[in-house]
């Protein structure tokens, strides 16, 4: 009965080890100014092995950000010091106040985690280690966890706020169902005297259960709300990947606040179309790999047609990767070599010189990210609900065609599923429900 | 002088006073008539569902319940055969005198002396258990295990006859319990009940549904060489409208209804006039009719315990199929009776604030033999411990129903009789009846109370495990149906055992540490949970109260 753990689901006796933890703790990127905050005994030690020298306790100072190991210039930064006991979290504290982008952020983060004795934070261990130093009394340290959580969530609170509630419900419903599934065989093993083999009837609810989950798995979810639905830009080199997203960008007069090196293995434009986010991602920083690291190239723009929630292909027709949301692109259209017909059936004719067709293509995309994001006022899941209600759904599934010690099994693995949704405890629902329902005993 | 002085000896005393001499104590067993000890007051059967679990793994300590069970066994069966091997539930009908006069033998060959009177009081020294008196004296122990089952201040109801006494023809231990109420120790009060007896030469069985024992050659015990007694067949029949109209028509004169009894009743295993009013709805319940012994007509119609006026019990029972003119020998009746709040206890079935004082059995808010006798087991060892200074044992949930059980009483108090069930132990699928051995040999081994035939047993089959032939014995078999969900659960359990190892100070003051709400305070200054992980599943404790206590254990560490 693992439960009522700590609020983030972690050990508390896991958090005994005084590790020195870093995360980004500003909103997610892109933003003007990120903060990352780095905690603990080997903080100090981390902030001078990218700045070099800190500045003075409570003071901040600019430095140039370089890689410990390789030295490469990552950012130029604020960077603030603070001295255990008087921080925010009674440790040592280091903080680096860089620039916003992705890769930016991405860069320090990835130079912190290669110190040793540095790891990144679990969700909430900031406010935890604050709490247990003394900095915080119980009360704030709730506070600031539902704080947090609301800062991270903030669109979809905003958003969805009424939504939420009916959300709750539902999980709710799900979960009743659960506690009445298992009371059912926990009766069956415990208390029938009759030894009748399977319970079809149970089965079957169990299934109907599952395929509800998997149904609400397949709607749209709130997480491209948040981050952008992934449109993938992809086609062999030279088809025009590139001139296609600063056309698109271009004619949106979107906000580009990313421009990154040619160091990142590929581009991401955030941007609106018609008020929806989007995350439009070009491969082509793969294109001019050769030998051996053209093999690693093409692996990476495989991953990404992967993650694509959108694919748009500027390769031939027949050539392109099999995706669900595909959208076939005739670019560079304004050539001559290319206006000569027939040209290919189902492809948009794009000209990123003319502009020619970039408005059929823009239409296209927005019909088709639009079915990818929650309709407004719909109930949608994040990433955290979507995994737990997808791991509820597998353990379901799981007991099909098993014996019903297993079938309770999978009913406890999906209850404690639910139980992590909502926070939640097991065991005595189930036997209050069990008592509630039936007539037990002989 | 002993060693380890045990009171009462019921199915707790008799394996509490065994256990503590294979551990090498001077044992009495202290009870008010010799021919009481191992008595069966209920349902003369053994095991089941998690309880048949119970006795292999009391079984593997050397205990005596599943031997005794073997050899008065006169009707067997394996319940939940089709559903799934973690589940099997091994169960016996004895024979009422062949179990008792078995457990008689077992304790005598064991070297457990018999001790005949009252306790009294407890006598203490400094704060420690240091005998106990007796209407006839004192007698001095280093330990004593408490185990007097529904006899502490014990009330019977027969319709309006209410009785002082724990058994049908009882007396009850009224100043023991003045003494238990005294130290602080008293909770409340419970109450089980038991149907009429009949006599079996009155029922028509011809007219009945016949439930065969089984023919599979299993045993409670893993030395199967049981006395085998010839098998009886027992047989099903159920109530039916009529029986439930002279039920509803005489609700006024139970004394569960008309609120003489207010101790509270299993959910489980309700009186059949519970029944009847909570589940109006339905038109009959199943009645198994159990031979109670191979020499003895009575019969225990298991599935109408009832505290009903006699007259009432005649009526209702006589409109039963089968039962027409069924003769009752001794009427059902309810028994009240006061339990300690087993909170009180730490997982060695030791009062906290009296070191060498154990309560095991029904006393803690259990109901049934087997789990009478798992506590009954860990109180005598522990108690041994406590008398000759040696190794406690402890069983955790992950590796037994023993664990289970103590784990879900220590923590989590009782406030109804518990009983074994498996949708208790989240770690099923693992605790199998066919694994016992395997689960717990080690310990039983470690705890040095075993026989030297037992302690080759152990050995054998821990070593025949990692044997080429082992995934085509049973055990082997099952243990691979359940491996990928096991391997799951192993990880759970690494959360649970990282928890465990932050212990928690006796003396820690909840009151004293900042941020935890009055409630919580409540909570946890009630259940005294030992780790962390206790604390944990202390029932109501948030996550928040958690931190906060982890904060406070580890500045005491510190400090």
């Amino acid at each position: 009965m693992a439960r009522r753990r700590t609020a983030v689901g972690v050990s508390v006796a896991a958090m005994s080890v005084r590790d020195t933890i870093f995360a980004l703790s500003s909103g997610r990127p892109p933003a003007a100014v990120s903060i990352i905050r780095v905690s603990g005994p080997a903080a100090h030690h981390a902030g001078e092995a990218l700045a070099g020298r800190l500045p003075l306790p409570r003071t901040a100072a600019l430095r140039q950000l370089k890689h410990p190991q390789s030295g490469e210039l990552l950012d130029e930064a604020l960077v603030l010091r603070f001295d255990s006991p008087a921080s925010s979290t009674g440790e040592d504290i280091v903080e680096f106040q860089c620039h916003g982008g992705r890769a930016v952020i991405d860069s320090v983060l990835g130079a912190l985690g290669s110190l040793d004795g540095l790891r990144e934070a679990l969700p909430g261990e900031f406010t935890r280690r604050a709490f247990e130093n003394g900095r915080i009394d119980l009360t704030q340290a709730e506070g600031l966890a539902d704080l947090i959580e609301a800062e991270t969530e903030v669109q979809r609170k905003a958003a969805l706020a009424s939504a939420e509630g009916r959300l709750s419900m539902q999980i709710e419903l799900w979960r009743e169902r659960l506690v009445v599934l298992s009371a059912r065989a926990e009766r069956a093993i415990d208390y029938d005297e009759d030894d009748l083999g399977a319970d079809e009837a149970l089965l079957s609810e169990c299934n109907e259960v599952a395929s509800e989950l998997q149904d609400w798995l397949l709607r749209p979810r709130i997480d491209p709300l948040k981050d952008g639905v992934r449109v993938v830009v992809a086609g062999p080199p030279n088809s025009g990947k590139s001139s296609l997203v600063n056309a698109i960008a271009g004619s949106e007069r979107a906000i580009v606040t990313d421009i990154p090196g040619t160091t990142r293995d590929h581009i991401e434009v955030p941007l609106a179309i018609g008020g929806l986010p989007i995350l439009l991602i070009d491969t082509a920083g793969l294109r001019e790999t050769t030998d051996t690291v053209e093999a690693i190239g093409v692996e990476r723009a495989a991953a990404l047609t992967q993650s694509a929630d959108v694919l748009v292909w500027l390769g031939q027709p027949q050539a392109a990767p099999n995706h669900p949301r595909l959208i076939r692109v005739h670019a560079r259209s304004d050539l001559p070599e290319r206006r000569r017909p027939p040209l290919p059936l189902g492809s948009v004719p794009v000209s990123s010189v003319t502009g020619q067709g970039l408005a059929e293509l823009m239409n296209q995309l927005r019909t088709t990210v639009k079915t990818l994001l929650p309709s407004e006022g719909a109930i949608a899941l994040n990433r955290r609900q979507a995994a737990l209600i997808e791991e509820a759904a597998v353990a379901l599934r799981d007991a099909r065609n098993a014996e019903l010690v297993i079938l309770a099994e999978s009913l406890r693995r999906a209850r404690s599923a639910f139980d992590r949704l909502t926070g939640r405890a097991g065991v005595e629902d189930v036997l209050d429900a069990l008592f509630g329902r039936f007539c037990l005993g002989k | 002088m002993f060693d380890v002085l045990v009171i009462g000896a019921g199915h707790a005393g008799c394996e509490a006073a065994a256990a503590a001499t294979r551990r090498g104590a001077r044992t009495g067993l202290l009870t008010f008539r010799a021919q009481d000890a191992g008595q069966m007051s209920c349902n003369p059967s053994i095991g089941g569902v998690g309880k048949g679990h119970l006795v292999r793994e009391v079984d593997v300590f050397d205990g005596l319940i599943a031997r005794a069970a073997d050899r008065a066994a006169i009707h067997r069966r394996m319940l939940n055969r089709t559903k799934g091997p973690a589940v099997w539930g091994p169960r016996v009908q004895a024979d009422r005198a062949v179990y008792q006069a078995t457990i008689g033998e077992l304790l005598r060959e064991n070297g457990a002396e018999l001790v005949i009177d009252e306790a009294l009081r407890i006598m203490t020294r400094g704060g420690r258990v240091a005998g106990v008196e007796t209407t006839t004296g004192a007698v001095e122990c280093r330990a004593v295990v408490i185990a007097t089952g529904t006899f502490l201040d014990a009330r019977m109801f027969i319709g309006d006859k209410i009785l002082r006494g724990g058994r049908s023809g009882e007396q009850a231990s009224l100043t023991l319990a003045g003494q238990i109420r005294d130290i602080g120790l008293g909770q409340g009060r419970l109450k089980t009940g038991t149907p009429p007896r009949l006599d079996g030469r009155s029922i028509d069985w011809a007219r009945l549904e016949e439930q065969p024992s089984d023919c599979a050659d299993w045993t409670m015990s893993a030395f199967g060489d049981r006395v085998r007694q010839p098998q009886l067949r027992c047989a099903i029949t159920r109530t039916n409208a009529r029986t439930h109209k002279i039920i509803e028509a005489n609700f006024a004169r139970s004394p569960l209804f008309a609120g003489a009894i207010e101790g509270r009743g299993p959910r489980y295993c309700p009186s059949i006039e519970d029944k009847v009013k909570r589940f109006a709805g339905r038109d009959t319940h199943q009645i198994f009719l159990e031979p109670e012994g191979l020499n003895d007509p009575l019969v225990y119609p298991n599935g109408i315990s009832t505290s009903l006026p006699a007259d009432v019990q005649h009526a209702f029972v006589r409109s039963i199929e089968g039962l027409e003119s069924v003769k009752i020998v001794r009427p059902g009746y309810a028994v009240e009776y006061e339990y300690v709040d087993p909170r009180r206890l730490n997982a060695t079935l030791e009062v906290r604030e009296m070191p060498g004082l154990f309560l095991a059995g029904q006393i803690n808010g259990t109901t049934g033999y087997e789990e009478a006798a798992a506590q009954g087991l860990v109180a005598g060892l522990n108690a041994a411990a406590r008398a000759l200074d040696l190794q406690e044992v402890r069983c955790d949930r992950r590796s037994s129903y023993i664990g289970v059980m103590i784990d879900d009483l220590t923590l989590q108090g009782v406030n109804e009789p518990y009983r074994m069930m498996t949708a208790r132990a989240e770690y099923r699928l693992s605790l199998r009846a066919d694994n016992a051995t395997t689960r717990l040999g080690s310990a039983a081994l470690a705890a040095d109370c075993v026989s030297e035939r037992r302690r080759r047993h152990i050995e054998d089959h821990l070593t025949r495990r990692s044997s080429a032939d082992w995934p085509q014995t049973d055990e082997g078999r099952a243990d691979a149906l359940y491996a990928p969900y096991v391997e799951r659960q192993q990880r759970e359990w690494e959360v649970v055992r990282r928890d465990s190892a932050v212990w928690l100070p006796r003396d820690l003051d909840y009151a004293a540490i900042p941020g935890l709400s009055t409630e919580m305070v409540e909570r946890l200054s009630a259940a005294q949970p030992e780790t962390l992980d206790h604390a944990s599943r202390v029932p109501g404790v948030t996550p928040a109260a958690l931190s906060a206590v982890y904060v406070a254990a580890n500045r005491r560490a510190a400090a």
